[in-house]
């Protein structure tokens, strides 16, 4: 494989990362459970879609076959796209929701930490800019987190299964493949089996002082990195996709 | 909220938290978006002791016919510049 087509891959997946997880948080929008909670999750939901524009527009220029960023976002199909599976899972109850943003956010701080020093100047120049509002979202995600473990009895019973169900998806987010090779001997993006032990302390310490249990590590769920997704991607994509599969080139 | 360094802080808005950080979280959520400010103030409702509307008349309607304590009737020599 040569560095460009890792290089395609890898913006891919950070782009279809915040893609797929924007899309979903902004399912809650008008939903949420309080009125002030609605609105800061939908400011998360579209700090990620911004995130995703710069990626995915970076991405087609690196492609060099004239995809911009809608048609990246919108108009490929399902086995192509290479978000980890914990972003596509369901939103559930607003502790679900949190427990999977939580972790991701952990995750993406970390990584767009190390991307701020990549030797690809047009990510390093994107994770810059980005990595402002991925502290935010950590820090609000870890806020949350703590109050619903060390809440009521209830909301402490709900979070922890929040966490103990969506354990099983964050193996993945670790997997590396052939492009990450490439990425990491290039000097482009960090190994992320450096990062996961960081990751693990992080997640770990923040779940202890929630009062919650950090889950065991059992079996995992992997496959995102060559397109195989859960059953819930198709229906994403189905509604993601509708407008531009109904009326292509459409705008408003 | 503080508009800008140097302005003092003005009411921006009311909003629900369960305390006083997660205040802050969603003033910055809901009264920032547009750019609004660049230091934000929390205060517990509770903490905030305000005027009766049944004191209205004896509080402010006697400051209505006292117009000279607007200074509209100074002429500002130009070279003051903006006041």
């Amino acid at each position: 494989m040569e560095k460009k087509q890792a290089l395609f891959n890898y913006l891919l997946r950070l782009g279809d990362n915040s893609a797929i997880l924007g899309h979903k948080l902004s399912e809650w929008c008008g939903h949420g459970p309080e009125l002030e909670e609605d609105i800061a999750i939908i400011n998360t939901a579209l700090d990620l879609l911004g995130h995703a524009r710069s990626l995915y527009t970076y991405a087609g220029a690196v492609e060099g076959k004239g995809r911009d960023e809608d048609n990246l976002a919108f108009l490929r199909i399902e086995r192509e796209y290479r978000n980890a599976l914990i972003t596509e899972l369901p939103n559930g109850h607003y502790g679900d929701t949190i427990a999977r943003q939580f972790l991701f956010d952990q995750f993406n701080y970390l990584l767009f930490t190390e991307l701020e020093k990549s030797t690809d100047e047009t990510i390093a120049a994107i994770a810059a800019k980005a990595i402002k509002e991925i502290r935010y979202h950590l820090r609000r995600s870890t806020e949350w987190t703590l109050r619903l473990g060390d809440g009521t009895e209830e909301s402490r019973t709900k979070i922890q299964e929040a966490f103990n169900n969506v354990w099983a998806y964050t193996g993945d987010l670790f997997v590396e493949d052939e492009s990450d090779a490439i990425i990491v001997a290039e000097g482009i993006g960090p190994d992320l089996k450096a990062i996961q032990p960081i990751w693990r302390e992080k997640v770990k310490a923040v779940l202890e002082e929630a009062t919650l249990t950090i889950p065991e590590d059992g079996w995992m769920h992997s496959g995102s990195k060559s397109g195989r997704h859960t059953e819930h991607m198709g229906h994403i994509l189905s509604e993601l996709q509708y407008m531009q599969r109904a009326y292509p080139g459409c705008e408003w | 909220m503080r508009s800008k360094a140097g302005l003092s802080h003005k009411h921006a808005g009311s909003l629900h938290a369960p305390d006083a950080e997660m205040a802050i979280s969603n003033a910055r959520d809901v009264y920032t978006r547009r750019s609004e400010g660049v230091s934000i103030w929390v205060v517990e409702s509770k903490h905030i002791h305000s005027t009766l509307e049944t004191d209205s008349e004896s509080m402010f309607d006697p400051n209505e016919d006292k117009i000279y304590r607007h200074p509209t009737f100074y002429d500002i020599p130009d070279e003051v510049g903006h006041m």
